[in-house]
Parts: C-alpha cells; structure tokens; sequence
C-alpha cells in the first residue's frame, strides 16, 4: 500500500506571535516552526500501516525552503521519501490553491491512500484534505481516529461531537483526515536519522500558472482578539500573592474553601 | 444574477442542531445589512416536520429534499444534493455551521464551485458596503479579517455559539418547496453512530473541576494538580492533548469531542483556551485561568487570571488553603 502523508510546517506552538507592521499577518522572521500536531499523528499512523501492511510511505510537504528540516524528521521516523513542492509563499494559500496545486504534485505517485491532518494550526481551515480528495475524485472520510484494514477497503472510525463516534468503510484510494490521539507517536531513532540522509526528496515547482484564479479570500488584518469578559487579574506577577489572593477569592467571595 | 442567502440546516436524529438556529441568526444578520432575502435548505429522510419547523423562521422559503439516500449522513450524497440546490438557488452566499458534519462535506461542495470556504467565522461586519468575516487563526491567539470580492457563491461557516440561537427572528410562516433529484450511491457506508459505554467519572455532575493542559509538561506533574483538587474536593480533568498522551483517560476531556461541564469553580491550568476546550466549560459559574502567556485565549472566558508558571503559583495556592483547613 502505497500512502501519502500531507505535512504542513507552522510556528511552534509556544511561540509568542507579533503582528507584523503592516498588520497584515505575524512576523516571521524570527520563529520556529513544528509539524503540524495532527499531521505528526497522520505519519505515524501512516509508519504503522505500513508495518502492518506493507508497502511505501511519502511525506508531501508544500512551503519555503525551512519546511525541509520537518520533512528530515519525517524521513527519520521511518518515511520512505518525500516531495517537497517548493516557494516562499505557498504556505500561506488559502486551502482550494494549496490542494490544486498538491493535486498536480502527487497525482502520478496513484497512491492508495492519502492522509491529511484535519486542520492547520496556523490557519485553521480544515479544508485542504477534503478539497483534494474531490479534486482527485477520491472518497474521503475527516476526524478519523481509528483505522483498519479490510481486503480493498478501510473501516475507519470517526469521531463525532460531544463523545459520539462512528464506523464507516471506504473503499480504497481514498483520503482521511487524521485527528490527534489515534496513536502514540514515536521519536526518530539515531540509526532513522542516519538512514534519512540517503532518502529522495525531490522538489517540485508549483505547476499552476493563474493561480490567482483559485485564490477567492485574503486577510486582510490580524489583532488580538477583543475581550469579552473582564478578567480580574491577580498577583501582577508576583506568585505568591497572586495564590494569596486567589485563596481569598476562592473563601470569600467563590465559597468553596 | 446570484441573489441573496441560502442557509443550511443541520438536522440529525430527528432535530434540528443548535446550530442551525445560531447560523440562521448569522444570516439574518448579515441579510439584513446587504438586503439580501434568506432561504433555508434541509437535507434528509423523512423531516417534513423539520421543514415546518424551519418555515416559521423569518425566511423567504424553504427548500427540502427528502430522500431515502439522505437519511444517513454521507459525503457523497450531501454534496450531491448541496449542489444541485447551489445551482438552483444561484445564491450570493452559502451560509453554514462549522460543525463536524458541515466539515466533512462542505469543502467538497466549495471546491465543485472552484470555491474554498470562509471557515469557522466569529462574525460577520459589512464595511462600506463590503463584508468582511473574521475568523480565528492560530489556535484562537489572533483574529483575522478576511475579505472575499469575488463572484458568487461565496461559502461561509460561522463557529458555534458566534451568533446566538435566541436571535435567530420568527416570521410569518415561510413557503416550503420539496426538490425531486437522482441520488447516487454514496461511497462511503456509514454504521449506525454510538456513544463509547460510560466510564467511571461523571465530570458534568462535579462542583469544583481542576483541569490541565500541555503546560503541565509531564505526567508526574499530574500529581500536583490532584493535590489541588483533592484540597478543595474536586475532580481532574484535562485538555485533548493530555488524554491523547494517554496521561489521563478520555472520559477526563473537556471540550467539542469530550465532555460539557458546568462546575461552581473551574481551575484551568497550563491550557491555552482553544475553542474547542471553550466550548466544554465556559459556562462554569466561575473560571480560574492560570497561564504564562498573557495573551492565551483562556483569559477571554476567566473571572480570574494569574499570569504566571503554574509550577511557582499551583503550590503556592497550595499553601494558602491549607490555612482555611485549619
Ligand atoms: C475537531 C477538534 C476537536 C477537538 N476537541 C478538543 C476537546 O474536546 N478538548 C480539548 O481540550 N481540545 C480539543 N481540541 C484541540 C484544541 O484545538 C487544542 O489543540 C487543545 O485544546 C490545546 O490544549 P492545551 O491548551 O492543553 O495545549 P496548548 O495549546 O499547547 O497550550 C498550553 C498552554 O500552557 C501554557 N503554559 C506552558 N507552560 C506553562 C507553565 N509552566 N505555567 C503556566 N502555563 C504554562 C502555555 O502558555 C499555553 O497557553 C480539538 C481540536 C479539533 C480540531
Ligand atoms: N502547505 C501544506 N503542505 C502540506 N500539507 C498541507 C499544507 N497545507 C495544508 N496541508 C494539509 O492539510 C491539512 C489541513 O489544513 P487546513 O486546510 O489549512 O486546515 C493539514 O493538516 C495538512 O495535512
């Protein structure tokens, strides 16, 4: 089974974010990026279906040049290769020009599955998986935490709203979106990282001419989001008094103590 | 010419979401400001009583397609139908709820349109005759403003509980139309859903919850968070990636996909408020945020903020209670 894990690379959740002088988006000149946290899950469920099952696992990764350090530990952990379609700013296309131009990447790997985190943590769309398995005219199912293997097809449970779960089957090729939890992610190994270094990344430029046309929303500012609630701070960065307080709130007014 | 507002209407099981209500709302709102009318579509099998239902909101029509391979949920035959309506309808904007549902098929329906969607919105303002939708980026840390000038149809979620259901107007009885269309067979077989059987803690029945996320950095930290709790009586809890880590077992999970908690006294610590977390305990009576980042979205919905490392100020609060035990 051949499958295909979309990885995106966004800035480290701990980053503290400043808005750029234009207001436009963040600064980025200083961060440091990460895996996408469901696309870490969608690998791994990839390596392990492959253990299971056989065959070839392929990062696919669109973005600047630093996204490469992501795909390295990909390929560490036990990615066989990878495709790396490559621009400075195709990281920031909205989700219908960043599956296009993906599609056109990978449509002659005929993988038998795809799999996708089910949203970035940078923008937050949760759209480009679903956009490119309709682009493909691949079946899909999104949220997936749970995958099994059946002869042509794949039972997979989805999870639902407020603790349900559903099972559905899926014929292969087909696309998933992968929700964080379905596994427990493994660390590279020194001997993955040394195999990594002989493993293909072929770059890949981007193959839509006007891509203009498949661009149809722009931000136009980001800002801290408004306040709404009046959130009473306490301590002013003192620890100590700030628990001292706390306690007080919590006994006289909270009643709880 | 494209004209006007289709909304759609999540129904499953026999009601119609929450959901549905808040995004009608929406429409409404942004209806009013643009002078667009609003219709209301309803996929499914056997909601003729939904459609009725539906049809005494303030809209101009309701358009229902009732159909055997509608009454599962798919992807396939939702977008089918979603399509056909889109088509029909010639909207300026397709309006909908960013609910798990909704996720799962819309993006295929924008993408038949050379469309994407205009995700998970808070709000909607019309500046100078423009309106501009503004959605949460990393992980609820910025707000964005987006702008789309393009043609119709223009295909917009909103995040639940961004309008409220109340508003959703009441009108003079709506007319319904049923639309007849082929359904192919969908790809996906879907088992009937299911809840996982009830574990052992009930969290919705807790007075004083004590909960933590990444920031507690490693599971034997987890001990002193349950010193907290136990000090006041209450039971832990968690954000996803701690039960994901397998740290704590998910009937602990706050949030869209664990459980709706509504404590006297919510302690989060180390949690950065994402809104799916939100969704699981903003109506606690009170919320105690402690976080090191001023900026974290939690401090939105906290009564009281302790910016700070949770390791200094957790036994610190420690002490102090003590001395109310004594
Ligand atoms: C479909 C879907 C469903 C989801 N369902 C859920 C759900 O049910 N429940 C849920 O919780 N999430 C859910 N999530 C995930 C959610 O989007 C967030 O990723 C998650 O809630 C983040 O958890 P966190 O706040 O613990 O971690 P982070 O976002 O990593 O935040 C950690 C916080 O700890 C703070 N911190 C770090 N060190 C310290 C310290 N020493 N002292 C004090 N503070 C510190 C940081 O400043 C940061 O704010 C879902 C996501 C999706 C897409
Ligand atoms: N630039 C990219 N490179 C590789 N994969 C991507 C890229 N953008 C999005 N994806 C994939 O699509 C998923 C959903 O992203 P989004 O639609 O932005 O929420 C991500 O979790 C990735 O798996």
């Amino acid at each position: 089974m051949k499958t295909i894990v979309l990885m995106k690379q966004v800035p480290n959740r701990d980053a503290v974010l400043r808005i750029n002088r234009e207001g436009t988006w963040i600064e980025e000149g200083d961060l440091s990026y990460e895996a996408n946290e469901s696309d870490a899950y969608a690998l791994e469920e990839a390596l392990r279906l492959k253990e299971k099952h056989g065959g070839e696992v392929v990062i696919c990764s669109m973005g600047p040049q630093r996204v490469k350090s992501m795909i390295k530990d990909g390929l560490a952990r036990g990615a066989d290769r990878a495709v790396h379609i490559v621009g400075d700013d195709l990281a920031h296309l909205p989700p219908l020009a960043s599956a296009s131009l993906i599609a056109e990447a990978i449509r002659d790997e005929r993988p038998d599955l795809i799999l996708a985190g089910l949203q970035s943590d940078d923008y937050g769309y949760a759209q480009t998986g679903v956009i490119l398995a309709e682009l493909l005219g691949l079946p899909h199912a999104t949220i997936v935490i749970e995958i099994e293997k059946t002869g042509d097809a794949l039972r997979v449970k989805r999870e639902l709203e407020s603790g349900w779960y559903q099972w559905s089957s899926i014929p292969l090729p087909a696309l998933l979106t992968i929700q964080s939890g379905i596994n427990q992610i493994r660390y590279a190994t020194l001997k993955g990282i040394m195999a990594a270094k002989k493993k293909e990344i072929r770059e890949v430029k981007p193959s839509i001419q006007n891509l203009g046309e498949l661009v149809h929303q722009r931000v136009e500012r980001v800002y801290a989001p408004q306040k709404s609630k009046q959130t009473q701070f306490l301590g002013n960065g003192d620890a100590k008094a700030a628990a001292a307080q706390l306690a007080e709130k919590l006994h006289a007014e909270v009643r709880v103590i | 010419m494209a004209n006007g507002i289709l909304v759609f209407a999540e129904q499953r099981g026999g009601s119609l979401n929450r959901a549905t209500f808040e995004t009608i709302a929406a429409a409404q709102t942004l209806g009013r400001t643009l002078g667009q009318a609003i219709e209301a579509v309803l996929l499914g099998y056997g909601v003729a009583e939904l459609a009725a239902q539906l049809a005494g909101y303030d809209l101009s029509r309701v358009i229902q397609i009732d159909h055997e391979r509608l009454a599962e949920y798919t992807p396939d035959a939702y977008a089918q139908a979603m399509e056909h309506v889109v088509r029909m309808v010639n909207p300026k904007y397709v309006i909908m709820p960013h609910t798990y549902l909704v996720r799962d098929f819309a993006p295929k329906l924008a993408a038949r349109f050379k469309r994407d969607l205009i995700s998970d919105c808070v709000r909607v303002n019309v500046v100078e005759g423009r309106p501009i939708f503004t959605r949460r980026v990393f992980l609820g840390k910025m707000d964005a403003d987006v702008a789309s000038d393009d043609d119709p149809p223009i295909f917009v979620t909103f995040q639940s509980g961004a309008y409220r259901a109340e508003q959703a107007a009441k009108g003079a009885g709506a007319n319904i139309s049923q639309i007849d269309l082929e359904i192919n067979e969908p790809r996906t077989k879907p088992e009937p859903a299911f809840q996982e059987v009830k574990q052992a803690v009930d969290l919705s029945k807790a007075e004083i919850i004590v909960a933590v996320g990444r920031g507690i950095k490693s599971q034997e930290n987890l001990a002193l968070a349950q010193q907290l709790a136990d000090l006041l009586g209450g039971e832990l809890a968690a954000s996803r990636p701690i039960c994901d880590a397998g740290w704590l077992p998910i009937d602990r999970q706050i949030g869209s996909s664990g459980q709706t908690v509504a404590p006297k006294l919510y302690i989060a610590l180390g949690i950065s408020g994402a809104i799916q977390h939100l969704v699981g305990m903003k109506n606690a009576g009170t919320i105690v945020a402690i976080n090191k980042d001023p900026e974290a979205p939690i401090f939105d919905v906290a009564d009281y903020g302790i910016v700070g490392d949770l390791f200094e100020v957790v036994p610190a609060l420690i002490e102090e209670l003590k001395k109310f035990r004594t």
